[in-house]
């Protein structure tokens, strides 16, 4: 009977626990690591970017973004928006090219599917290298892919069925027929190096191949009309808007103008001009050329500057009549493109802006304000900008805290245009964030970000800079960088993106942010505690510096790592925001381990490696030290810590720039080259160290840990809490210290009354030290209340935000090591509960927070756990204080240690990761509180399917005239033409289903799709928010109507 | 709980004060420190005291863990007054009606088990075996559980508890090969790869290099990696339980089992030298004792002497999930008598074996012989 009652109870418990957790992984914060393509289509105003890592996204107005994951491991290397709105072909580096779609999951919201792939196979025999496709230009017809190669060929592929059409390749013997004997003899024409639809005729395309030749194909006739005699090494070539010039870009950094025309079949150059000679230049690897009213063109080039002196700048040199500027990237530039305003009909593109995908970072830059200043973007944010350290999260801030950190960030975000975020393609459907978030990273620079991470972007709020604290070299280099007007080449740096830390030393370690009085509290490698005041206007402070000998003159230690750093003795002047007026520095100047502020009491706290102290910033003066060190541990005294650490970091650094400049010395990823071979190497390098881990394998010692372990002094966890540490009746401020040999200090805290504060000392007194048997590092400390739940943070009940807690009943004192949870009674301690999560699974504790987790149900429910990820990467929820494993997910691989421990919690049951040096993983363990994106991109499946009204827009390409829309009445003529072909091919296939032949079913389902989904779209309301740019979506059906 | 330690006011470094209890009867002396005199002495001198000088009688003292240790011989007198903290606690038994199993870890909690005794009414009444019984010995291993696991697998105990010997192996990532449902596989396996001379594993000789280990404390390790298992043996090394497959299949424990009631489990003729030599005790693991034989954090109030911290009262919510997975292991509660010859020692516990379900057990033991392979 009991049993049976038991298990409807445990039930119902299953039930509860669906309401309330439930796991995702919704969106990835920050910039994509190793992209690799980037495309723009105008007519959708969207922008996709592919990585190496073989996922792609498309990105449109802030929070629409749209991921696609290829299956195979493979790099993107090329992204196509077809004509087809929605519609994209990647190319990837196994030369696969695949076909995919936007489309509507049962939601409504819209996804990214794979439709088809396809596989360029040569002849069988043939080198490899024949079809290993190099340039694909979608026609803007819609109904077939070019696809240039590294054997000459251009091979022609059937759209939407990725079917080759062998007999319209264009062979480059069809190519020579044409050209004179005497440039044919002296070389073979090369890859296909350019493949460009001719903008006012659709029925041209201009080849490129690598030797220099470039030529004018008719698609019509199947045969060259126009021949460009080049003799320098091909790189890009480009159409001016009215189709009536081509430039054409080469290796030893010459661009050269040739006229199109049908008077001189096979034209000199107009122009070749070598934009940063005399002395031997780079090659330009793309060019664009864009008409404005003016008569002035922007000429815009990736590369071309001299090879001696600047070879290894990331350049992109934009040039407008007289004013030239070569924006200087902080890393290899992928690609770019520009946003333009042309009216379809007019002759001239009117660019409006840059965009620029370097490898860490993505910069756009205004061309109609006249400074060419940068705009900020609202999402693809290099959260790297100098490396993350730390990160601390802070929910629910309030309004007037919210308001002054923006005013704050908006006085240091002046040098930005004014002008709007250029791509805002598609809207997002996800409802107004519940409350505003705070997400705050230290980084090695010593500066502190603060991000708006209520919602699917990663906004940047605000930046704190603490080097200002400082006496550091870096002084004296700032003004290195900047140079004059008249210097040549005119470069001008852009972007954030900044890896190299002046001073390994200030570094951010910890941060603590009290949002209630707005006192924020960072401390640094050096040992360094800052305590900050947000003051809205900029002032000079004079910080006051205390030395806190954390050995407590025990000279049998040596340490031997890093200096201390120095401070400034004069006032220093802080902008506008959080201004530093304390600074407590520990000797020795180790890695600050553990930091807690009480804002309510005027305690700031801090840990290293050797103990702890407690600092009274309202009397500016230390409460108590603590030296936590064992003497058998040495090694915790010599600092190898933070040595090791910048050892290894100095190295990646090294080898990042390595990789950097092999990579940038290439144009693009082609199996087979040296990347290919060093991806190769690295494999038998890893298969031979796995044969060899099989001959000696690793032995693991098994033995119960001891006192003398090392680092059994480093404060682990540090924490703040007005409860009953010395006896029943009267409770009062505390101090809990846990080391990383599970020692736990007690303090009594005796805080003099308001009125004294300033005359009085603060005392502390150790009431208690606990010892765990198991000694496992303390990763956190919690006290619970009379009904077993957690003490609220300082301020937050006299906020009225919480629940006063009860001071009546028992507390219990929860410790929480790497590998048990439990709960102690308070005053005396005895073990109450406990759950030893290490043996039995023997996984370990590695981050712990305490989150509420409502029920999406249930209106006003909830539940506070703790929120564990563990060294498996595995994030579980114990309950409290009955300390039961709730939930358990893997979220982390086990591999990726630096990924654990990046992680960080929020109050409501969510969290952030690393999952690359650049980006945060967002994942929810509550089901009520799930951020995720849910964008819709409004597309007409059912129209211009066929037609070829949609702009055909290419990889980076500018925007050429709508063909339909020329003046030609020749090109209006053919286009009706085409509606009714259409119309006839509809027919066709319905005929064909007679035949049964399975694949035409499919078309006319998809056909018959269509139909339904343009129904859909005169439904849709929204349709005008696209309005802008869809008129090539709408016209189409007006034409057919016509044409009828 | 009697693991609180009483402390007296008057405490001084040279005096040991004696309590000892014989039937219901206290008698409390003191002694000094440096001069504890001979096993002899202190025998006649508590014959006096109680005035019980013609009885013979079994001493036994509870040492600083709460474990009812015997005093019979110099060595473990002096060991007792050294480690008497500052009170002594002795217990005085009439050698006739001696309880035996009441000696060694655990024992004074276990006794507290009200089930247990229950469980095991008839245990006075037995008449010890008078030879080598463990009482001189503190168990620093044991197998246990012959009677519910397959006889190519060996549970170990190890008590690292209050020896100051290191556990001392070493483990390593290596293969096995079992029988699935798709024929042979190799399977990782977690081994023993190497014993530290002198340590707690290779003293006890129930630990050989390339046994495979199956299980820690009652959880399998079968889809774990080399660092979870570490991980879990040193959270338990103050208890450590591993079920190993040794590496040499000839030394097992072999049950003949009768059928229905007894149960006896003999030990295979053929015993390995250090396996005669060294103690051990066959015994049944309790689940319930994995809780109790709980280490005990230590906690300094204020400027005061360390304590060991009790357990307060309700510890229903503890026993958790652990308790859980040893049924799932199909442990039993209740103890079936295992002796061995072999062994020189004889731990009788009560039977009360429900028949049912030790044939369920049997069964369940022999499908997960078949999952294995004696190479």
């Amino acid at each position: 009977m009991k049993r049976f009652r038991r298990h409807g109870h445990e039930l119902n418990r299953e039930r509860i626990k669906q309401d309330l957790f439930q796991f995702n992984k919704t969106v990835e914060h920050g910039f994509p690591h190793q992209p690799s393509a980037l495309a723009y289509c105008s007519s959708l105003q969207l922008m996709a970017i592919g990585s190496r890592s073989g996922a792609f996204k498309i990105y449109g107005a802030p929070e629409v973004e749209i991921m696609g994951l290829h299956e195979e491991n493979a790099a993107v290397t090329q992204i196509h928006f077809l004509p087809e709105p929605g519609q994209l072909v990647t190319l990837l580096d196994d030369n696969s090219l695949h076909l995919w779609k936007v489309r509507k999951s049962p939601d409504g919201l819209s996804v990214l599917k794979e439709e088809s792939h396809f596989d360029l196979r040569g002849q069988p025999g043939a080198p490899p290298s024949v079809t290993t496709i190099t340039v694909v230009l979608p026609h803007s017809s819609g109904d077939v892919l070019f696809l240039g190669t590294e054997g000459g060929c251009v091979f022609v592929v059937e759209h939407p069925s990725l079917r080759e059409q062998e007999e319209r390749t264009i062979t480059q013997e069809a190519v020579l027929q044409k050209v004179p004997d005497d440039y044919q003899s002296k070389r073979s024409l090369g890859s296909v190096e350019a493949l460009e639809e001719n903008p006012r005729n659709p029925h041209q395309i201009l080849i490129g191949y690598s030797r220099g030749l470039i030529i004018l194909w008719d698609l019509q006739i199947s045969e060259a009309t126009h021949q460009f005699l080049g003799d320098l090494q091909l790189e890009s070539v480009t159409w001016q808007r009215d189709g009536r010039q081509i430039i054409s870009s080469h290796s030893d950094g010459s661009y050269c103008q040739w006229p199109v025309s049908n008077n001189d079949r096979s034209p000199q150059p107009l122009e070749n001009k070598v934009p940063y000679g005399p002395f031997p230049c780079k090659a330009i690897p793309k060019i664009l050329w864009l008409t404005t009213k003016q008569r002035t063109p922007f000429i815009i080039f990736k590369g071309g500057m001299p090879r001696a002196s600047y070879g290894d700048r990331h350049c992109i040199s934009v040039l407008h009549g007289s004013k030239q500027i070569a924006f200087d990237f902080t890393s290899r530039v992928i690609d770019f493109f520009v946003v333009d305003e042309g009216e379809s009909k007019s002759d001239s593109d009117e660019p409006s802006a840059l965009l620029v995908l370097a490898e860490e970072e993505l910069v756009a830059i205004d061309l109609k304000t006249p400074s060419w200043p940068v705009i900020q973007s609202p999402y693809l944010i290099p959260l790297h900008c100098s490396a993350i350290t730390c990160s601390h999260h802070v929910s629910n801030i309030p309004v007037k805290l919210w308001e002054r950190i923006i005013a704050a960030g908006n006085k240091q975000t002046s040098h930005y245009s004014t002008k709007p975020w250029p791509i805002d393609g598609g809207y997002s459907t996800a409802s107004e964030p519940p409350q505003r978030d705070l997400l705050l990273t230290g980084h090695e620079d010593g500066t502190v970000r603060f991000w708006d991470a209520s919602g699917v972007c990663l906004k940047p709020l605000y930046k704190l800079g603490t080097v200002g604290v400082f006496v550091t070299d870096a002084d004296h280099n700032d003004n290195l960088n900047q140079s004059g007007e008249d210097e040549w080449p005119p470069l001008r740096k852009v972007g954030s993106f900044d890896p190299y830390s002046d001073d390994p030393r200030l570094g951010i370690q910890k941060i603590h942010l009290c949002k209630y009085s707005s006192h924020l509290t960072v401390a640094g490698t050096a040992g360094q505690v800052l305590v900050l005041e947000l003051n809205d206007e900029a002032a000079d402070q004079e910080v006051a510096c205390t030395l806190v000998d954390i050995l407590q003159d025990q000279d049998t230690f040596k340490w031997k790592g890093h200096e201390r750093l120095n401070p400034r003795e004069e006032p220093v002047h802080f902008p506008a925001g959080f201004q530093p007026f304390v600074l407590v520095q520990c000797q020795p100047p180790a890695v600050v381990t553990s930091l807690a502020l009480h804002s309510e009491w005027k305690l700031v706290t801090f840990g290293t490696s050797h103990g702890f102290g407690l600092y009274d910033y309202q009397q500016k003066r230390t409460v108590v030290v603590r030296c936590t060190l064992h003497p058998s541990d040495q090694l915790a005294l010599e600092g190898p810590l933070s040595r090791v650490k910048s050892i290894k970091k100095s190295l990646r650094h090294s080898f990042r720039r390595i990789r950097g400049t092999r990579a940038s010395g290439r144009k693009r990823a082609i199996p087979g080259n040296n990347a290919a071979k060093v991806q190769e190497a690295n494999a038998r390098m890893d298969r031979e160290a796995l044969n060899e881990m099989e001959l000696a394998p690793v032995q693991r010692r098994i033995e119960a840990r001891s006192a003398e372990d090392s680092f059994t002094g480093f404060v682990r966890s540090l924490y703040f809490a007005d409860s009953f540490v010395r006896d029943g009746s009267y409770h009062g401020p505390s101090l809990w210290a846990g080391t990383n040999g599970g020692t736990i200090f007690a303090y009594a805290i005796t805080i003099p009354s308001v009125e004294r504060r300033m005359e009085e000392p603060v005392t502390a007194t150790q009431v208690k030290e606990i010892q765990l048997m198991h000694r496992a590092p303390v990763v956190g400390i919690f006290i619970l209340d009379g009904r077993g739940i957690l003490l609220p943070e300082p301020l937050e009940a006299a906020h009225d935000l919480s629940k006063s807690p009860d001071m009546h009943g028992n507390h219990m004192l929860l410790v929480i090591s790497e590998e048990q949870f439990k709960i102690f009674t308070l005053p005396k301690v005895s073990t109450k509960n406990k759950l030893k999560l290490t043996a039995i699974d023997g996984s370990r504790v590695r981050k712990v927070s305490v989150a509420s987790f409502s029920s999406n149900r249930v209106e006003d429910y909830s539940e506070n756990g703790l929120l564990v990820l563990t060294n498996l990467g595995d994030i579980q929820v114990i309950s409290v204080p009955t300390l039961r494993s709730q939930v358990r997910y893997e979220c982390i691989r086990k591999e990726d240690v630096s990924g654990i421990a990046s992680c960080v919690f929020t109050k409501s049951g969510q969290g952030f990761y690393l999952i690359s040096p650049s980006e945060f993983e967002r994942f929810s363990v509550s089901s009520k509180w799930v951020v995720e994106p849910r964008c819709i991109i409004d597309i007409d499946e059912g129209v211009g399917t066929r037609a070829s009204q949609q702009k055909a827009v290419q990889d980076g390409a500018v925007v050429k005239a709508n063909s339909q829309e020329s003046e030609d009445s020749h090109q209006m003529l053919s286009g009706m033409t085409k509606s009714e072909d259409d119309v006839r091919k509809t027919a066709e296939i319905m005929e064909h289903a007679l035949l049964n032949d399975e694949r035409v079913l499919l078309e006319i389902q998809s056909t018959l799709e269509s139909d339904s989904a343009l129904t859909d779209r005169l439904s849709f309301g929204h349709l005008d928010r696209n309005s802008k740019n869809s008129t090539g979506i709408q016209t189409p059906k007006q034409r057919m109507i016509n044409g009828d | 709980m009697i693991k609180t330690h009483h402390r007296t006011p008057s405490r001084s470094l040279e005096t040991v004060e004696v309590k000892s209890k014989f039937g219901a009867e206290f008698r409390r002396f003191s002694l000094d420190r440096s001069k504890p005199g001979k096993f002899e002495e202190f025998y006649g001198l508590l014959q006096h005291v109680h005035r019980i000088p013609n009885i013979d009688v079994l001493v036994g003292y509870a040492d600083i863990h709460g474990d009812l240790l015997p005093i019979n011989n110099d060595d473990n007198y002096l060991k007792a007054i050294k480690t008497a903290n500052p009170l002594l606690r002795v217990f005085l038994q009439r050698t006739e009606d001696a309880d035996y199993s009441a000696f060694g870890t655990d024992t004074l909690t276990r006794k507290k088990n009200v089930l247990s005794n229950v469980l095991r009414p008839d245990n006075r009444k037995k008449p010890p075996i008078a030879i080598s019984l463990p009482r001189d010995f503190r168990p620093v291993s044991s197998i246990i559980d012959v009677d519910v696991l397959p006889e190519t697998h060996r549970r170990v105990r190890l008590y690292k508890h209050g020896s100051d010997k290191p556990l001392g192996f070493y483990i390593r990532d290596g293969s096995s090969v079992r029988v699935t449902p798709h024929g042979l596989e190799k399977v990782p396996g977690i081994f023993i790869s190497r014993l530290v001379q002198g340590g707690l594993a290779e003293s006890t000789g129930l630990l050989a290099v390339n046994d495979e280990v199956l299980e820690v404390n009652g959880i399998e390790v079968s889809g774990k990696s080399l660092d979870q298992v570490t991980d879990m043996m040193i959270a338990n090394s103050h208890n450590l339980i591993i079920t190993v497959k040794p590496a040499n299949q000839r030394n097992n424990v072999r049950i003949t089992r009768t059928s229905g009631s007894s149960g006896q489990s003999t030990d295979s003729g053929t015993s390995h030298p250090t396996f005669v030599a060294s103690q051990h005790v066959v015994q049944n693991f309790h689940s319930e004792e994995v809780d109790s034989d709980e280490e005990t954090d230590i906690v300094i109030e204020g400027n005061s002497e360390p304590q060991h911290i009790p357990v307060a009262a309700s510890t229903s919510a503890s026993v958790m999930s652990l308790t859980k997975s040893d049924s799932d292991h199909g442990l039993t509660p209740n103890g079936s008598i295992a002796s061995s010859e072999g062994n020189t020692c004889t731990l009788i516990a009560a039977m009360k074996v429900d028949t049912v379900e030790k044939e369920d057990l049997n069964k369940r033991s022999m499908e997960e012989d078949g999952m294995v392979i004696t190479l």
